[in-house]
């Protein structure tokens, strides 16, 4: 167990290390000069070349990469370009926003999707699982972004409800922090949760023809019975890997619906650092992003091999 | 387990719906802004939206730019100007203070300019202040300018927000937290989503009426229509969002207000590059635009047409529209000439504004209408700025020129226009040199029309400054003759 869990750390970090590689040159080769978009169309090249010396840009690209790589390991991100702050205390904040928002968003795909799932499966062929799978296909197929915009026409600007973007800091006022936090979370939420719907359909009718069932049905339990107790239990383990993989998904989802909905957090960071080349800020954020992904993905790796024996020797 | 979680989610939901709480009270507003500034310090980047927040509102120059583009007296309440124009003598405002309580005197002046002058400057309009040669406090109330050779623009040039007054203290930690002397001081700047200022109650002029002033950054054009309509935001001095003005309008709740800027929008045109330096080919493009149509398609309709690069509200504009008047039949029997019957292939490069993405649209299918096949390529500022600007690498580009009186720029043959024209350039040096206004005001008309008849750019229209209001905001600017959002007159009436 303690090798696999070595292998597994190993491959997180030299994972790492290969992203920051391949980040730095893609970025490197985007075409756009920091000190030129800083400064503008009148600029004189002089203070063009006084700004790139400023921001180190003018440095060999080796020596900013293992200076870049070297900041990293003690927890130092640089300065960002253009906001002339640390990167690292940037993105800090903005995660108050994005993880907040994504794990909102995954609660509620959870909430929403299980029971429409759970529902559908037992209503096997009825009009009802039509209906809900027809509603569940529509989730999947409707971008986040538009189905936000749908929420803020009918809860910001109709009926009052809700506001339609903004944020207001925890620390300020809690209750009014999840207030913005609410239509955006429904946004990204909903295709979540139609996919979540149909996994959890499919493993539960795959589960309700398993011998086990059969077997607690002949013990003299009701079909609803054995699919409660025994049968969303294992249905839930091709439910979970999903779960890891659209954590992913959400959290690449937040840079748009951060936009639409005018949200300060790791999304819109991106957006802006890309439009204003702040080329050091954008690979600090892709590098978060990179961490939170990966981690997730060693979590649930570590977390299959606890709970089940035999992944651990296949892994070997 | 499940019906806890459903009930816990029903609750939350309930109590984060309670009517919306953020009203704004009388003294205070919510003005939106499109992009957030990168940093706030005017005086170190170009980015508009730095002025936007400052300009005038917490920073103040020597001079001010009034909402008609004239100089105004500010921390200078006057000045004297030598016979030769070579010296300028400022008075300043006694009794003013910046937002950390220190003094301001001649001695920030000094330290000012000397910042902007330095080899290792980055001030993003240095070249202006380039006349520049010394700059002496005389007594703390007294600064005295020394130029090197004369500049009927200077008193201009130092009331933009790229030469507002710093201290020496406060300066180096403008950008994130601004150090200034106007009549709003900097409270709070929440990243990627608001920046707040108060009325700074030690003001040594005229204090504003409003107390509170919170900016909001909305980028996306359908999240501030829904921002303005749900009654989020106050004002946005520059609405993104045009069609939607007709709803807007429609609704008493609203006003819509519509201003002059200074930007020539052009179909900028690589004069060095073949086969646009034949100056059939351009006349055959002038021929081929519909000025009326891009305006309506790309601009809801808002926007002045223009036939040279002068703005129609200066005093020294001249109509040159009908110069080579909207004709595809002429515009097709140009280009035959010129050696091109079946037309050509070319490209246009579009920055991130809508007037360049839905103009380019327009502005392909007009040319290809007459035969010439361009290809739309959609580029960011930072792309735009370093190959099309920097490295000349374009056929064409939609564009905007939003500084005032910038015809000179077609004087620099290494402009990236790449035009090239010995006539023009000594036009513009008998108009630098020249200081009598009504002769001024020929050379200027001269110099327009040499560029019209040379069709060196696609003459396109002038940007129209469209705000979107609460119908009870008053006092706003309406004009936008350089680049800010000064709130310092605006007030709510019942």
């Amino acid at each position: 167990m303690i090798w696999f869990v070595l292998k597994r750390l190993i491959g997180f970090a030299v994972t790492l290390v290969v992203a920051a590689a391949v980040i730095f040159v893609l970025l490197d080769l985007l075409p756009g000069d920091p000190a030129r978009f800083i400064l503008g169309i009148n600029a004189t090249p002089e203070a063009v070349t006084a700004l790139q010396a400023k921001l180190g840009l003018n440095l060999p690209a080796p020596e900013r990469f293992f200076t870049w790589l070297a900041g990293m390991i003690h927890g130092d991100f640089g300065l960002s370009y253009t906001q002339r702050a640390p990167v690292a205390g940037l993105i800090g904040d903005r995660l108050w926003v994005t993880i907040p928002l994504s794990i909102l968003a995954m609660l509620l795909s959870i909430v929403i999707g299980l029971p429409i799932g759970i529902l559908a499966a037992r209503r096997r062929g009825s009009p009802a699982e039509a209906g809900l799978m027809t509603l569940a296909q529509f989730g999947i197929a409707v971008p986040n972004f538009w189905f936000g915009m749908l929420l803020v026409l009918l809860f910001a600007v109709g009926l009052h409800w809700l506001p339609p973007g903004g944020f207001v800091p925890w620390r300020e006022n809690p209750l009014l922090a999840l207030r913005g936090l609410t239509l955006p979370s429904f946004a990204l939420a909903l295709p979540q949760a139609a996919i979540l719907a149909r996994v959890m359909r499919t493993a539960l009718v795959d589960v309700q023809n398993a011998d086990f069932i059969r077997t607690a049905r002949a013990k003299g339990m009701t079909m609803g019975e054995a699919v409660w107790r025994h049968g969303v239990r294992n249905a839930l383990l091709p439910v979970i890997t999903i779960l890891g993989l659209q954590f992913a998904y959400l959290l690449a989802g937040t840079i748009i619906v951060e936009n639409v909905f005018y949200l300060p957090g790791l999304g819109k960071l991106i957006f802006t650092a890309i439009s204003e080349r702040d080329l050091i800020l954008l690979r600090g954020a892709i590098i978060i992003l990179i961490v939170a992904v990966t981690a997730t993905m060693l979590i649930l790796d570590l977390l299959y091999a606890a709970i089940d024996p035999r992944l651990r020797s296949r892994g070997d | 387990m499940l019906k806890k979680i459903v009930g816990l989610a029903f609750g939350l939901a309930l109590a984060t719906m309670s009517p919306n709480l953020a009203f704004a009270a009388s003294t205070e507003i919510r003005v939106g802004l499109v992009l957030e500034p990168p940093s706030l310090d005017p005086t170190s980047a170009a980015a508009a939206a730095i002025k936007e927040v400052t300009y005038q509102n917490i920073f103040e120059g020597l001079t001010k730019i009034d909402q008609n583009g004239a100089v105004q007296p500010l921390l200078a309440h006057s000045w004297t100007i030598s016979d030769d124009g070579l010296t300028y003598t400022f008075k300043l405002e006694g009794g003013v203070r910046f937002h950390d309580g220190s003094d301001f005197d001649a001695e920030d002046v000094v330290y000012t300019f000397n910042r902007i002058i330095a080899p290792d400057s980055t001030n993003a309009q240095k070249a202006l202040y380039e006349p520049i040669a010394n700059v002496t406090a005389v007594d703390p109330h007294t600064v005295k300018i020394v130029l090197k050779h004369a500049d009927g623009q200077f008193l201009f040039d130092i009331g933009r927000g790229d030469a507002v007054i710093v201290s020496p203290e406060g300066e180096p930690n403008n950008a994130t937290a601004p150090i200034g002397t106007g009549p709003f001081a900097f409270v709070q700047w929440d990243k990627g989503s608001r920046i707040v200022l108060e009325r700074n109650e030690d003001y040594w002029g005229t204090h504003p009426a409003l107390t509170k002033v919170t900016f909001v950054f909305i980028s996306d054009p359908n999240t501030a229509i829904s921002a303005v309509l749900a009654g989020d935001i106050d004002g946005f001095p520059n609405f993104p969002a045009p069609e939607a003005l007709d709803v807007i309008k429609a609704d008493p709740r609203f006003k819509v207000t519509v201003g002059t800027t200074e930007g020539e929008t052009l179909l900028a045109t690589n004069n060095a590059k073949p086969p646009f330096n034949n100056l059939k080919v351009r006349q055959a493009m002038a021929h081929a635009i519909d000025r009326k149509a891009i305006i309506d398609g790309a601009q809801s309709g808002y926007g002045t047409p223009i036939g040279s690069h002068f703005a129609p509200h200066n005093p020294y504009y001249v109509d040159l529209t009908n110069t080579y008047p909207y004709d595809p039949a002429a515009a097709k029997k140009l280009l035959a000439e010129a050696g091109f019957p079946n037309g050509f292939s070319t490209t246009i490069k579009l920055p991130p504004p809508t007037y360049a993405r839905r103009g380019g649209q327009i502005v392909a299918a007009q040319l290809a209408a007459i035969g010439i096949k361009a290809q739309l390529i959609n580029v960011e500022w930072a792309q735009w700025l370093t190959d099309v600007y920097t490295n000349k690498d374009f056929d064409l580009t939609i564009i905007s020129h939003v500084e005032p009186f910038d015809i000179g720029i077609y004087a620099n043959p290494n402009y990236y226009f790449g035009y090239n024209d010995p006539q023009f350039q000594a036009i513009m040096a008998k108009l630098n040199n020249t200081t009598k206004d009504e002769d001024r005001k020929a050379l200027a008309i001269e110099a327009q029309k040499r560029l019209a008849e040379q069709a060196v750019n696609g003459y396109l229209f002038e940007l129209a400054q469209v705000g979107v209001w609460n119908a009870k905001v008053e006092g706003q600017w309406l004009n936008a003759p350089i680049e800010g959002a000064v709130l310092t007159g605006v007030h709510w009436v019942d």
